[in-house]
């Protein structure tokens, strides 16, 4: 699906991925947002779901990535505005919004500053603040070959970066290498920046009102599992929070363990109420 | 630009696409023998059936043995993908056939194997895909041949019977100016001779039947997607992964994945409806050559330089064709693209026409004599008097063969044992020719 944003921070064309299927009025919507250097085919195995089980899909290129053009934008909290503009656009009403890692902030900060739009909270592969490491961040501008590389090599697990794959035949590592060299030079460093210079996670946290997943991966070197706990700690303490930490994933974990991550975010979206214990 | 690798080659070659099995901790790759997979309950079948889950159905589309297969030629080519199919012809079919229709149009190189011309030059065009055969090294022959219907272009790294090295980063050029695909066959020459995709291709077959496997026991194709083509960025070009699939739940492939689409319609339309896919069994063994690929390629290389060095010095051979040679036409290109050496196949021709030929091929001990090439064993041909033993002297120099030209697959045998039997062959061909 594409539209036109006319009016909202860009006037440029935006694509979003809805599965397959046309958005309906009665259903509940879950909206994706991809992370860096990214776009809306890395959930393709959670989307599709989504959408042949009764739930409008919005998976958007966020600007300047994927199929929507204008130039990618410079900060989370402008994302987020765009975010935003996008669910009034599409009439949206109460989205579950799930993001990954530079999405999941997207989603932390539109979920603090937009509190009544966003019905349920999923951050994948996320901490906050998250410096990126001067070595990546300098290598996006100067050696993007280099960025790819040391993103691959600190977002997959052991058996994924010698070619294993949960999804047969495909080679993981690579597919991601593609798609990030596929996206305009600069948006990779226009991302990792507006990452790097968020610092409004931990009183974003403090201002979600909905009930809210955390997933990560116990094998996730780019936003280790441990590094979520002063995240975590920030939320407000009557608010559910969930926790799922997957065992065999890294950061990567939607191509990674595609069937774990649908799991989890469909026990998640399903459950009558958050209970701060992981859905079963 | 090419893919980063994780490992090196050897260790890939090894342990790419394979964790150890998670429930009796097997540390080979165990054989899947089975047809098809058990469903968690109905709801999951119909997410696996739609594409909703990763997963099994039915071996004829998908095997965890030959995923492993997949992964590691995959991650050894530098690719994001690969299918494994029954044999090198069903890759290169399925490649086409996931591109185009009826109507389409293929510039291929001339100097090919004697099998994919007959699919190219007589099969195909009874299914409406015509193909125009250029010179390997006709860079401009390449470009003029290219028409608005064209929807490949495809070559081997190395070409038969002349050993032709193929210009892959110029072909590479010519088809993102074209805005086509480029396929190279790299049978020959392995991922550990070259990587075609790290030179600019954008698809690869291998039959995996040869040197992969390397014992000559199982016949495989693979077919590698290197997903650095866009699909989406060629004016409509190629509706069977930029528009909604009928025959499929209505996917668009393209929208599916950008990066994956071919594969994606390769295998969900190209092995699910043609159905050539490889056997389990034929997958693991080829698995097991595979793990020694890297070491099999030196000594082939090295046993291939030590034989033409020894006949290129003997009166009864006329020349001998080998890219490592200086008089060979693409002698210069070898040493830039393929700088590890141009593999274990090599021909010759003798003086004495087709007498000659017959009395060496019949005099050979250690080489066998058949119609194959990357076996551990070596192995011998004399076109004149088998592949090609209906063409007329005229016709055989047409296609770049001798009446007395020998081909050679050059195995892992002491090299000399080899030079001996050689010898032996060539005092036979001097007897009959006294």
């Amino acid at each position: 699906m594409r539209l036109n944003l006319s009016g909202h921070l860009t006037d440029h064309i935006t694509y979003c991925y809805t599965g397959g299927q046309r958005l309906e009025r009665d259903r509940p919507t879950a909206l994706f947002i991809h992370g860096a250097g990214h776009d809306h085919s890395v959930w393709t195995l959670q989307t599709r779901y989504f959408a042949h089980h009764g739930w409008n899909v919005i998976a958007p290129d966020l600007p300047g990535h994927g199929r929507s053009n204008g130039p990618a934008l410079e900060s989370i909290e402008g994302l987020a505005q765009w975010i935003l503009a996008l669910a009034h656009k599409l009439g949206t009403e109460r989205p579950v919004v799930i993001g990954h890692s530079m999405g999941a902030l997207i989603a932390l900060q539109l979920a603090a500053t937009a509190p009544e739009l966003v019905s349920r909270l999923v951050l994948v592969g996320a901490v906050a603040p998250m410096p990126v490491a001067p070595a990546l961040l300098d290598a996006t501008l100067s050696n993007r070959d280099k960025a790819h590389a040391l993103i691959n090599q600190w977002s997959f697990a052991p058996h994924s970066q010698t070619g294993a794959s949960s999804i047969p035949g495909m080679n993981l590592t690579a597919l991601n290498e593609r798609l990030m060299q596929r996206q305009a030079p600069g948006v990779l460093h226009t991302d990792m920046a507006a990452c790097n210079a968020y610092t409004a996670g931990f009183d974003a946290a403090a201002r979600v009102r909905c009930p809210t997943l955390l997933l990560s991966s116990a094998q996730d070197r780019m936003t280790p599992p441990k590094a979520i706990a002063p995240l975590a700690a920030a939320f407000d303490k009557s608010i559910a929070l969930t926790r799922i930490v997957l065992p065999d994933a890294g950061h990567a974990m939607m191509s990674e363990s595609p069937g774990e991550v649908l799991d989890a975010l469909w026990a998640f979206v399903n459950s009558s109420h958050a209970t701060g214990q992981p859905p079963t | 630009m090419s893919i980063h690798r994780n490992a090196g080659a050897d260790t890939l070659a090894l342990h790419a696409g394979q964790t150890p099995d998670p429930v009796h901790h097997s540390r080979a790759t165990p054989i899947h023998f089975t047809t098809s997979y058990v469903f968690e309950d109905s709801e999951h079948a119909a997410s696996l059936f739609n594409q909703e889950r990763a997963g099994h159905v039915y071996s004829r589309i998908s095997n965890p043995t030959n995923a492993v297969l997949e992964e590691r030629i995959a991650a050894l080519d530098g690719g994001i993908g690969a299918i494994a199919c029954a044999s090198g012809q069903a890759a290169l079919l399925l490649a086409i056939t996931t591109l185009m229709g009826s109507g389409g149009h293929i510039v291929a190189s001339r100097a090919l194997y004697g099998g994919s011309n007959n699919l190219l030059a007589y099969t195909l065009p009874r299914f409406g895909i015509e193909t125009t055969f250029v010179a390997p090294g006709d860079h401009q022959g390449w470009r003029a041949a290219i028409r608005p219907e064209t929807r490949l272009l495809f070559g081997e790294a190395i070409g038969n019977p002349g050993l032709e090295v193929l210009d892959i980063p110029e072909l590479a050029q010519i088809a993102r100016d074209a805005r086509i695909p480029l396929l190279v066959d790299a049978t020959l020459v392995t991922p550990m001779l070259q990587c075609p995709l790290d030179l600019g291709a954008n698809l690869v077959v291998h039959s995996a039947t040869k040197f992969l496997g390397g014992h000559g026991v199982a016949i495989g194709g693979l077919l590698v997607d290197g997903g650095n083509f866009d699909w989406e960025a060629s004016d409509g070009h190629f509706p069977t992964l930029t528009e909604p699939y009928e025959g499929f739940h209505g996917m668009d492939f393209a929208e599916e994945s950008p990066v994956a689409a071919f594969l994606l319609r390769a295998r969900r339309e190209g092995l699910r409806d043609f159905g050539a896919c490889l056997s389990p069994m034929n997958a693991f063994q080829i698995l097991q050559g595979m793990e020694t690929l890297g070491l099999r390629m030196e000594r082939h290389v090295a046993n291939a330089r030590a034989l033409v060095s020894h006949l290129v010095a003997q009166p009864l051979v006329e020349s001998v064709s080998w890219p490592e040679l200086d008089s060979h036409p693409d002698h210069q290109l070898a040493a830039r693209l393929l700088p590890k050496g141009c593999g274990g196949v090599f021909s010759f021709s003798l003086k004495g026409g087709r007498k000659a030929g017959a009395a060496f091929i019949e005099t050979l001990r250690v080489f066998s004599h058949l119609a194959n090439v990357g076996d551990a064993k070596s192995l011998a041909i004399h076109p004149a008097s088998t592949t090609h033993f209906r063409m007329s002297r005229n016709a055989l120099l047409s296609a770049g063969i001798t009446e007395g030209t020998i081909r050679l697959s050059v195995g892992l045998e002491s090299v000399s044992d080899l030079i001996e039997d050689v010898d032996r062959a060539l005092y036979a061909v001097q007897k009959a020719l006294a």
